[in-house]
């Protein structure tokens, strides 16, 4: 059985300036034991299919069960198998972490000793325990969003849901926070998570599900649709100006490029792309090509697909960056 | 599949009794409002400032040039004026709900409370009771204040305690209105000037601190029938404090402590509601 399935899920907002459909027709399933990353720009509806599938909101249209329960008639039940954990690290920043942890466990329904020893095990497991009594606002980003991380596992849920768990972290703590997020799957807990990037869905989802304008355009592995998008790509900034024409035949050639339009130039700017089947073995073909033929590299680097280019090649518009509409 | 999914053994069943999951979780959330408190030094300092200001200001500026009809002496203003400061302050308790329930929406608190599987009213009631006891202990430093300025009660310290009582009844009612505000406002910031704005004339519009004689006449019957007068003049009629009235023989001025309950009851029963359904799709930005 899936542990999360969604069927034509729509959803209006109404601002008397305008209405904005943030979701139409979402579709999803995932399941038991599996990550599903929800991949789009801000305002694509990521955020609203988490509200709904963890009961914060109703859907207009369709429906949405949770290990078998139905989000909006079984809502109660649905509360207490899941947990959530968003962008926003929402704890409070006048309590310490332990007292934080308490309170959230007692919200779970613990008694009172059992929510004080669910905190220490998760204060451990978080690397808090040091600051455990120190209160929220003296905590880093990373710290918090490890302590919002904790607050949604107290009652071991089965299904996890992060909206965009490392936006806004700095690069140490966002590896931190996947190597915790990786140890949750690897104890068989479901687990669907949206993000902005295309390297985090890459990292931690089994599957990948691009969302814009409130439905999803495409799915698949992260390897399918970096296929699809054409996998990567070499960038090379060449000295002179007038040698970027010579040197794009030269590696058309070299590489026995077939389809012109796989490959971009710019005299403006002296910069060539091409594909990169073989990646750094593409590079190093390159590098001898160009260095043979004496034409002297300003830069040149392998590129891997973006959410960018997946947005370009799917709708040929970049990503937007919209306000996000809740 | 069944509900015991994802629970550890031993764990309370999610769905326990319903009334005493709803005590539990205010308790949880009451408990967290009371831990908030001394870590805010500066909140505390405020709301304790304004009231004394308030006191010594009508006590000795405007105190001399308001007389109490029937009563009078200097003194008989200051007997006159304490339970309009209580009540006023209490009134004020509004604002405390509002900015609090708005800035937990903000920083998201508010949807983290309601992803989780508890009652209902549980982040309002917690608030409330929070707010509750840091209004009894705001009445106790103005008591102490009172006492200063030369107020006195004198129908012993039964009916004394019975005022206070409605006192603090009303901050309970208040605040479930500071709830909805809180829960309807955009940030923290428009919470704190939409819970107060409409108080001052309500505040003023009523016999806190000019008895209603003094009104024209066009507006005393408003300020008699007003919920704070009704609050103002319980008060007075409990500690034996001058409460004169502009029609003696209305039912605002013959049965003070009834009117009093009843408006709290009302306020209570509109107000308490409207709020739960409130939160219930509240949802940050």
């Amino acid at each position: 059985m899936a542990a999360i399935e969604a069927t034509g899920l729509v959803k209006t907002f109404r601002s008397r300036k305008n209405t904005v459909k943030a979701l139409d027709g979402i579709d999803l399933e995932v399941p038991e034991g599996s990550v599903l990353g929800l991949l789009g720009p801000n305002g694509a509806g990521k955020t609203t299919t988490v509200r709904i599938l963890t009961t914060l909101m109703e859907p207009e249209e369709g429906s949405a069960r949770v290990l078998g329960h139905d989000v909006v008639t079984e809502a109660d039940t649905v509360r207490s198998l899941v947990g959530l954990s968003g962008q926003y690290a929402a704890v409070d920043e006048l309590l310490t972490g332990r007292e934080n942890l308490w309170m959230f466990g007692r919200l779970y329904r613990l008694g009172s000793q059992q929510a004080k020893q669910r905190a220490e095990e998760l204060l451990e497991i978080f690397d808090l325990t040091e600051a455990a009594d120190r209160i929220l606002k003296t905590y880093s980003g990373g710290m918090r969003r490890r302590l919002d991380l904790a607050g949604s596992l107290i009652a071991h849920p089965k299904v996890l849901f992060l909206d965009e768990p490392t936006t806004g972290l700095d690069p140490r703590s966002r590896l931190d926070l996947w190597q915790i997020i990786r140890d949750r799957v690897s104890e068989g807990v479901t687990i669907l998570l949206t993000t902005q990037y295309l390297e985090e869905a890459d990292e931690l989802a089994d599957s990948i599900a691009v969302v814009d304008h409130g439905s999803v355009i495409a799915r698949g592995t992260a390897d399918e649709l970096k296929a699809k998008v054409g996998g990567e790509r070499i960038e090379v900034v060449v000295h002179d100006p007038e040698e970027t024409g010579r040197a794009l035949e030269l590696l058309t050639g070299a590489l026995g490029i077939s389809d012109p339009d796989a490959t971009t130039m710019d005299q403006h700017s002296r910069r060539i792309t091409v594909p990169a089947p073989g990646g750094s073995s593409t590079l190093v073909d390159v590098i001898r090509t160009l260095d043979g033929a004496g034409i002297r590299i300003a830069d040149i680097g392998l590129r891997r697909p973006t959410l960018d280019d997946v947005f370009l090649t799917l709708t040929g518009h970049e990503a937007e960056q919209k306000e996000e509409l809740v | 599949m069944t509900a015991v999914v994802g629970r550890t053994p031993g764990d309370t069943p999610a769905r326990a009794n319903p009334v005493g999951r709803a005590v539990t979780d205010a308790g949880v959330l009451a408990w967290r409002s009371l831990k908030r408190i001394p870590r805010t030094p500066d909140m505390l300092i405020y709301a304790t400032i304004q009231p004394i200001m308030f006191v010594l200001l009508f006590a000795y500026v405007f105190g001399n040039a308001i007389p109490i009809p029937g009563f009078p002496g200097a003194r008989a203003y200051r007997e006159f004026l304490m339970s309009g400061i209580f009540a006023q302050t209490m009134a004020f308790a509004v604002a405390s709900a509002s900015v609090g329930l708005a800035d937990d929406m903000s920083k998201g608190l508010i949807d983290r409370f309601r992803s989780l599987p508890m009652a209902r009213s549980g982040v309002i009631a917690g608030r409330v009771i929070g707010d509750l006891v840091f209004n009894a202990f705001v009445m106790v430093v103005m008591v102490i204040c009172g006492f200063v300025v030369g107020w006195r009660w004198h129908n012993g310290f039964g009916q004394a305690l019975a005022a206070f009582g409605i006192l603090l009844l009303f901050a309970f009612a208040m605040l479930w209105v500071g709830a909805l505000i809180g829960l309807s406002v955009g940030g923290p910031e428009v919470a704190a000037s939409a819970g107060l704005i409409w108080l001052f004339p309500l505040t003023f519009l009523s016999n806190a601190f000019v008895p209603t004689p003094n009104l024209p006449s066009g507006l005393q019957p408003v300020a008699e029938w007003n919920p704070i007068s009704s609050i103002v003049a319980a008060c007075r009629h409990l500690f034996g404090n001058p409460s004169p009235f502009a029609s003696p023989d209305g039912f605002p001025a013959q049965h003070p402590v009834w009117l009093s309950l009843i408006w709290c009851a009302a306020i209570i029963a509109i107000f308490a509601p409207l709020a739960v359904r409130k939160y219930r799709s509240a949802t940050s930005h």
